[in-house]
């Protein structure tokens, strides 16, 4: 007692070096510590200092650090893939609708009925903007679509669409109705226990041989189709999870109340079931953020895609990490948003169930 | 004149359990009824039968001449004729007690949202908790809360109002503010039909006691008589076990 005592009251130099030495389980977290330091050391000296931020020929880029030129020379192509230069404002325009939407839905006082058409109206705009072919602008079909558009649509939209079967299959789930239990089990597992990745060539590439030949769904319509599904089964059980939390008596108020069904659902039940599976939804939002770039294996041009096609440009001396490393910064920051957003909402949540 | 509630020859199974037995039952128009008895007596399931929480299995139930089955309609009309109070309050915790007032009416009434919210105050008001009506479920005390509950029954303009078991779950320093404001209520002239274990309020306030055990009715009497003079030897059992009224 009175040697911790005499630590803490003394200078800061010496609490330091006790803090960091003090015992044996400290000195040896302090020398791993030092050990990964230094062996970031040339991590920092490629990334930093011996790299290339700007270069006037590919070549230059030989030896040395990372090749941060590559980037900027290709930024285009990565954010954007093969969508025409000259349409490209329209793509800018669509990833500023998606985060400006993304901004508006933030609070939580904006959530309702207003909200969604909304958003619905905003993907309108969306896919006019991407596809043209009206108002005066030129057609891009879906395959010349690309790149961080592709991405952030992929993700929104399945997300955004999964939301609603997931809701109905959920409350089938838990309903007393004995065929449409069934089949909303029957459905989630079915989905569940597919990978992602064979779901994805089944909607891409077996679909089309099945189909009539004059049904022509687009390959990224189909693709999309394909994620949803996927988000639908496990945001459903995510929501089941909810579901099941609440007290049978918040249904039973709702019902003396006078409240119809499909009213209740929306107003009382899902709001309390939603709060209530927060985390592991935000798991799933970010988990199906990083899944749109398994599209690549079917073709679809999203950014991964979009990076790595680039880094095969033979004038470049072997970018590929810097390729990957760029697009994987992109991802972070979507997903932590995403992370740092759930709890915020947490916090907003927990503040109101306390005086 | 019609009767409020009439209940004829009603039963109710859960699975092979016999919860009520033949029960009849009725209350007039402005009549104040306590129902009482032992747990698993069947007051709960009986009240919880007259806005359909609980499905009948035989038996007739007429709330306000109204006939309670399987019609969806006529479900929804009972529950616009009769509130309900519950023993855990069951208020919506993640909406504001305005709110919880207030999107009722909107949701099942289309009441307008202004309307809607100044019934809201009004009926905050006459249970005086109308300064706490920005805060959530969760902020409020107990009887607060329970207040908040029947402010948000009344504010749906019910005919009826059930209690169930209403202070069971309060401590007991809040149990009189909420019998206060269900004794204001029965001044008013409501109907009411209150399952609880405050003989206090059931001799001043009821116009009759009903006693129940094992699913069945086994004494009605006015509470004076009730209480002094019980007849059946089941109910003295149960009132000698009760602590001095």
């Amino acid at each position: 007692m009175t040697r911790s005592k005499s630590i803490t009251s003394a200078a800061f130099p010496l609490r330091l070096v006790a803090r960091l030495w003090g015992d044996r389980m400290s000195a040896v977290l302090t020398l791993v510590s030092i050990a990964i330091l230094v062996a970031l050391v040339p991590v920092f000296e490629w990334a930093i200092l011996d790299a290339h931020w700007a270069v006037a020929a590919p070549a230059d880029c030989r030896g040395g650090g990372a090749c941060w030129a590559f980037i900027a020379a290709k930024l285009r192509l990565i954010l954007f893939g093969l969508y025409p230069p000259e349409a490209q404002w329209r793509a800018i325009l669509v990833i500023a609708l998606i985060l400006a939407l993304v901004l508006l839905t933030l609070s939580p006082r904006l959530w309702g009925g207003r909200l969604m058409l909304v958003w619905s109206a905003g993907i309108a705009v969306m896919l006019v903007l991407m596809g043209g072919g009206i108002f005066g602008l030129s057609p891009v079909p879906t395959s010349k679509w690309g790149g961080l558009p592709v991405t952030l649509l992929l993700a929104v939209l399945s997300l955004g669409l999964a939301f609603p079967f997931a809701v109905i299959l959920a409350l089938g789930r838990r309903g007393s109705l004995p065929v449409v239990r069934g089949l909303s089990i029957f459905l989630i597992e079915i989905v569940r226990g597919l990978p992602l990745v064979g779901l994805l060539f089944v909607a891409a590439i077996l679909l089309p041989l099945f189909l009539p030949a004059d049904w022509t769904i687009d390959k990224l319509g189909r693709t999309l189709a394909a994620l949803t599904v996927f988000a639908a089964a496990y945001l459903a059980e995510v929501i089941r999870g909810g579901l099941q939390g609440l007290p049978p008596g918040q249904v039973e108020a709702a019902q003396a109340l006078g409240i119809p069904y499909w009213k209740a659902v929306w107003h009382i039940v899902l709001p309390q079931a939603i709060q209530k599976v927060i985390p592991p939804l935000t798991n799933t939002a970010i988990v199906m953020v990083k899944n749109t770039s398994l599209v690549l294996i079917v073709g679809v041009f999203d950014m991964l895609s979009a990076a790595r096609s680039a880094a095969t440009d033979p004038a470049w001396p072997a970018p590929s990490i810097e390729a990957y490393l760029f697009v994987a910064g992109i991802y972070f920051i979507i997903c932590f948003g995403i992370a740092r957003y759930s709890r915020h909402l947490e916090t907003g949540i927990k503040s109101r169930s306390q005086s | 004149m019609t009767q409020a509630i009439e209940v004829t020859e009603l039963n109710k199974y859960y699975g092979s359990y016999h919860a009520l037995r033949d029960v009849d039952f009725a209350v007039a128009e402005r009549e104040r009824v306590v129902i009482c008895g032992p747990s698993g007596s069947g007051k709960s399931t009986l009240i919880r039968c007259l806005n359909r929480l609980e499905r009948h299995d035989s038996g007739a139930i007429r709330i306000r001449g109204i006939e309670l089955g399987d019609d969806l309609r006529n479900i929804e009309e009972v529950r616009r004729e009769a509130g309900m109070v519950f023993q855990h309050f069951n208020l919506f915790p993640h909406l504001s007690v305005l709110e919880n007032c207030a999107l009722p009416q909107i949701l099942s009434r289309r009441t307008p949202r202004k309307e809607a919210e100044a019934r809201a105050r009004d009926y905050l008001d006459r249970v005086r908790i109308l300064d706490q009506a920005a805060k959530f479920p969760g902020q409020l005390s107990g009887g607060q809360q329970q207040r908040a509950a029947i402010a948000r029954a009344l504010c749906m303009e019910p005919k009826i109002m059930l209690f169930d078991e209403p202070t069971s779950a309060l401590d007991p320093e809040m149990i009189s503010e909420v019998l206060e404001t269900m004794v204001t209520l029965a001044e008013g002239g409501m109907t009411m039909v209150v399952v609880t274990h405050e003989m206090g309020f059931a001799r001043r306030v009821a116009d009759r006691v009903v006693y129940m055990e094992a699913g069945q009715i086994v004494e009605t009497a006015p509470p004076d008589r009730f209480f002094d003079a019980p007849q059946d030897e089941r109910s003295r059992r149960f009132l000698s076990k009760l602590v001095a009224v």
